[in-house]
């Protein structure tokens, strides 16, 4: 399964490659639009002093970390949603022929190497935040765990919204403000958002895990809407959850699907 | 190698926003067994159903009701692991990489099905040479002609030597030569390496040259199976084949 991934998504660099121009243009767009990302942060907090109660640093700690996720699924997961693409075209038929699975095909589907550099971004201002924080060791375990379930969680996303297609195969905008609105809507202190759409994205669609939960651990943060200490810790388990979810309905989206004529 | 058995499939036709839909029934109620080395023609009118029997057989469609076996592997479920047995080329579209040059796509194609080094040089070898394939291998895929890239689409599905071989429509829209040199190589490949061959054409040329065998389905249901010879029987002497066919396929109406 690795091994298959890789050998595809470097089939797809190279093909990249093969425009030169329009690789180096991609990169570059690529940062800068991560760029504002950052920008708009720091626009917000030269007029004030916290967030919600939330400083400067400890926003660009929640935005790393879930950007960070974010990237990492975007670089190596996103391509799916292009599936509904592939219905249409009737090309998924011939996916289906191969013997590696049609998540993996797609997945790697016009890979595309030069989103590392927003990886990386992201992993800088995390880096930064984290120094500048001085946070004591002893949390700090938390983080790897929180990206990993911020993969996890993503991944599931972009899964589901891909299982969706199956169904909804002219609609591929309606998911995509699942997956993209889901990374914009991490990206700050969840305590800024009205209660309703916390516990939303807390008990129904599991975002709050993604970074929320585990940050206000690593950060000693009490919840500003009440939720008890356990909860901080409950995050794979969300995971966990939803990535089985999101495995049944891609297994049911290809039982179901109908091909094209001819 | 190929069984099925009462295998049908429907389609759920919605009309504007009603939820409750027609059944629209593509194939219905289909039972037809091919022997291990058969040359089969598989053929019908537009619509009858040969494209859907053919996404069962390698696993695309999961049949609403019966049976399908191909190589003793149930399709829908088993459709990784029947991949490595089984070629599959449709005449309509590639299923080859289009930026990457075709020498690249073969390699991948190694690699994905894990066929060993050794065995892949000498078929791809054998491949090019009988296909005649040696003067575009580096050219991508996206600009070649069609009846290059019907010759290396049929190369790609046969270079991990599958036992069955599904062909739909494989001569659809080429010239006469390179149409002779893809019947030419496929009657071949059937006689020495024994491969199983199903194939659909609306080519009738594709049929009285290659097929001992031929199928007839129509409105979803087999209309007719037997050998080519038999099928020339149903209709009065000195009936062109193509007499033969257009009989079927109107008197079945």
């Amino acid at each position: 399964m690795v091994r298959s991934y890789f050998l595809l998504a470097w089939t797809w660099t190279r093909a990249a490659m093969a425009y030169p121009a329009s690789f180096a243009l991609t990169t570059v767009l690529g940062l800068f639009v991560a760029g504002t990302d950052v920008a708009v942060i720091l626009i917000i907090f030269a007029n004030t002093t916290s967030l919600a109660g939330f400083s400067r640093e400890e926003t660009l700690f929640l935005y790393g970390t879930a950007n960070l996720a974010f990237c990492l699924c975007d670089l190596f997961v996103s391509n799916v949603d292009r599936i509904s693409q592939h219905i249409k075209a009737g090309t998924f038929d011939t996916m289906l022929i191969r013997p590696v699975s049609a998540w993996i095909q797609l997945a790697t589907d016009r890979f595309l190497p030069t989103r590392a550099g927003r990886v990386l971004q992201a992993a800088i201002v995390l880096g930064y935040a984290i120094s500048a924080l001085d946070l004591g060791s002893g949390r700090l375990w938390m983080v790897p765990v929180m990206i990993a379930t911020g993969v996890v969680i993503f991944g599931a996303l972009w899964t589901l919204a891909g299982a969706l297609q199956f169904v909804l195969t002219d609609a591929p905008e309606v998911t995509n403000a699942f997956t993209y609105g889901s990374g914009q809507l991490t990206q700050y202190p969840l305590a800024i958002y009205g209660r309703d759409l916390v516990r939303g994205v807390t008990y129904a669609l599991p975002l709050a895990f993604i970074n929320w939960q585990p940050a206000l651990y690593v950060l000693d943060r009490d919840d500003p809407f009440g939720t008890p200490g356990f909860m901080r810790f409950l995050g794979p388990v969300a995971a966990l959850v939803l990535a089985l979810l999101a495995g049944s309905a891609w297994r049911l989206g290809i039982r179901h699907y109908r091909s094209t004529g001819s | 190698m190929i069984e099925l058995d009462r295998a049908g499939r429907s389609f759920k036709v919605r009309r504007s926003l009603k939820l409750k839909g027609n059944l629209v029934h593509a194939v219905c109620d289909l039972s037809f067994t091919v022997a291990p080395g058969e040359f089969v023609g598989y053929l019908g009118p537009n619509g009858a159903g040969k494209s859907t029997t053919i996404k069962m057989l390698c696993g695309i469609l999961t049949p609403t009701s019966g049976r399908v076996r191909v190589a003793g592997l149930d399709p829908s479920r088993k459709r990784t692991t029947l991949a490595r047995r089984i070629g599959v080329v449709f005449g309509q579209r590639t299923t080859l990489w289009w930026d990457l040059p075709l020498r690249d796509s073969f390699e991948l194609i190694r690699l994905l099905y894990k066929v060993d080094r050794k065995v892949f040089k000498t078929r791809l070898d054998e491949l090019i040479e009988t296909l005649d394939l040696g003067a575009f291998t580096r050219t991508p895929v996206r600009q070649l002609s069609l009846g290059q890239r019907m010759r290396g689409d049929l190369a790609a599905a046969l270079l991990h030597a599958p036992d069955v071989l599904v062909l739909d429509e494989p001569t659809i829209g080429l010239d006469v030569v390179s149409k002779s040199s893809i019947r030419a190589f496929l009657r071949r490949l059937n006689a020495e390496q024994g491969t199983t061959v199903l194939l659909t054409t609306h080519d009738l040329g594709d049929i009285e040259r290659l097929c001992r065998r031929v199928m007839l389905i129509d409105h979803g249901r087999l209309a007719f199976d037997g050998t080519l010879d038999e099928l020339m029987a149903t209709a009065p002497e000195q009936s062109t084949i193509e007499d033969v066919v257009t009989r079927l396929y109107t008197g079945s109406r």
